[in-house]
């Protein structure tokens, strides 16, 4: 009894420990710009920027081939937040902001079908076969797969809804209507 | 010497521990799309297969038997599979990040493939010592890429034939893994000469 104890926990801290020195020595020197990069990025590895992941967007961003815009998700906050750290400048012409955006199923068409439910990369959208779904707002990206699965055109992408605990008082200079009054 | 060939010989082809012994069918099904794929993930296993059945055969006889602990046997070998394998996925990430991200899921699995701890429960079974061990374990791992890259071959040839939809993707593969089976069966003849 003894003895099987104490071999085998002696085997087993033994080769913990030889992993862990294996570890230390094979260890793998990532870029550690691009794990900064990718810890800023949405994560929900939508795959829209044509890269697998955001992992493969970070590093081709590190490396320069890739221009800050490429993460629709992201939008232009992201964009911004990105050029900065690259200490580059951002071409944001081609970046379109309708602001941040929250997919919705529209009930009445909603056929259950489940196809939004399964390509959702973030489990956003709850719902079972012949259900009708429903989204769940925080933990929706807005990366716009469930729009392009849907057969029906029930889902698609709206302005996130202002409520009481969402709303909050804009920036000044940000409201057009501000910045028309002091010019 | 001779003898040695004929147990390299015989656990390849003769006793081949996929097609007879039918033990690792996961990764044979799961890895054997791409002939790229199931060549890195027969190196792997060829590699995580001999330094396992060694490091069995040493745990085995230094300290399993002399203290009479042999129920554990199952136990302390998975230990020693797993802590093998972790290494393996070190090395190769460190070596050659492409077929890491090649053999992906499955490179961790190989802890699980019952060809591994198999392999090494039938060493201690059949009593080898430890040099047949250590053959016994790198002939099989060798019959298994073997067969892993013909299956795959097969599979790409498959891919592009014109086969029923009822029968399409694995049930022809699981008939091609019969068929593949059968010829080996033909390797049985060697055993008599």
């Amino acid at each position: 009894m003894l003895a099987a104890v104490v071999s085998l926990t002696a085997l087993g801290a033994s080769l913990g420990l030889m992993l862990g020195v294996a570890a230390r020595k094979l260890r793998v020197e990532g870029n550690p710009l691009a794990a900064e990069l990718e810890a800023m990025m949405p994560g929900s590895q939508c795959g829209q920027c044509g890269f697998p992941g955001c992992a493969g967007a970070a590093n081709a961003l590190a490396e320069g081939s890739a221009p800050v815009t490429l993460c629709p998700p992201g939008g232009r906050d992201l964009a911004v937040a990105l050029a900065a750290k690259l200490g580059i400048e951002a071409d944001l012409s081609g970046v379109k902001d309708s602001g941040p955006l929250v997919a919705e199923v529209q009930e009445d068409i909603c056929i259950g079908c489940t196809r939004c439910y399964k390509v959702c990369p973030t489990d956003a959208i709850m719902g079972a076969a012949k259900h009708i779904h429903a989204v769940f707002r925080e933990a929706c990206t807005a990366c716009g797969k469930c729009v392009e699965a849907c057969p029906t055109e029930a889902t698609r992408l709206v302005p996130v809804p202002v409520t009481l605990q969402s709303w909050y008082w804009p920036k000044p200079g940000s409201n057009p209507v501000s910045t028309a009054l002091a010019a | 010497m001779n003898e040695y060939l004929l147990l390299l010989l015989s656990t390849a082809l003769v006793n081949n521990v996929v097609l007879v012994k039918f033990l690792g069918l996961c990764p044979f099904m799961g890895v054997s799309k791409k002939m790229d794929s199931a060549l890195g993930m027969g190196m792997a296993t060829t590699f995580v297969l001999t330094l396992a059945t060694a490091a069995s055969w040493m745990l085995e006889h230094w300290l399993l038997a002399p203290l009479g602990i042999e129920y554990l046997r199952i136990l302390a070998f998975i230990l020693v599979i797993a802590a093998v394998v972790q290494f393996t996925e070190m090395a190769i990430r460190k070596a050659s990040p492409s077929l890491y991200q090649v053999l992906g899921i499955y490179l961790p699995l190989i802890t699980t493939n019952c060809a591994v701890l198999g392999l090494a429960l039938l060493n201690v079974q059949e009593k080898h010592a430890f040099v047949e061990s250590l053959l016994y374990g790198f002939g099989s791992a060798l019959g298994f890429t073997l067969v892993m890259v013909l299956f795959a071959g097969l599979r790409e040839r498959l891919a592009l034939a014109q086969v029923p939809a009822t029968m399409n993707g694995a049930p022809a593969g699981f008939i091609l893994a019969g068929l593949l089976s059968l010829a080996f069966m033909g390797f049985a003849g060697l055993a008599n000469h």
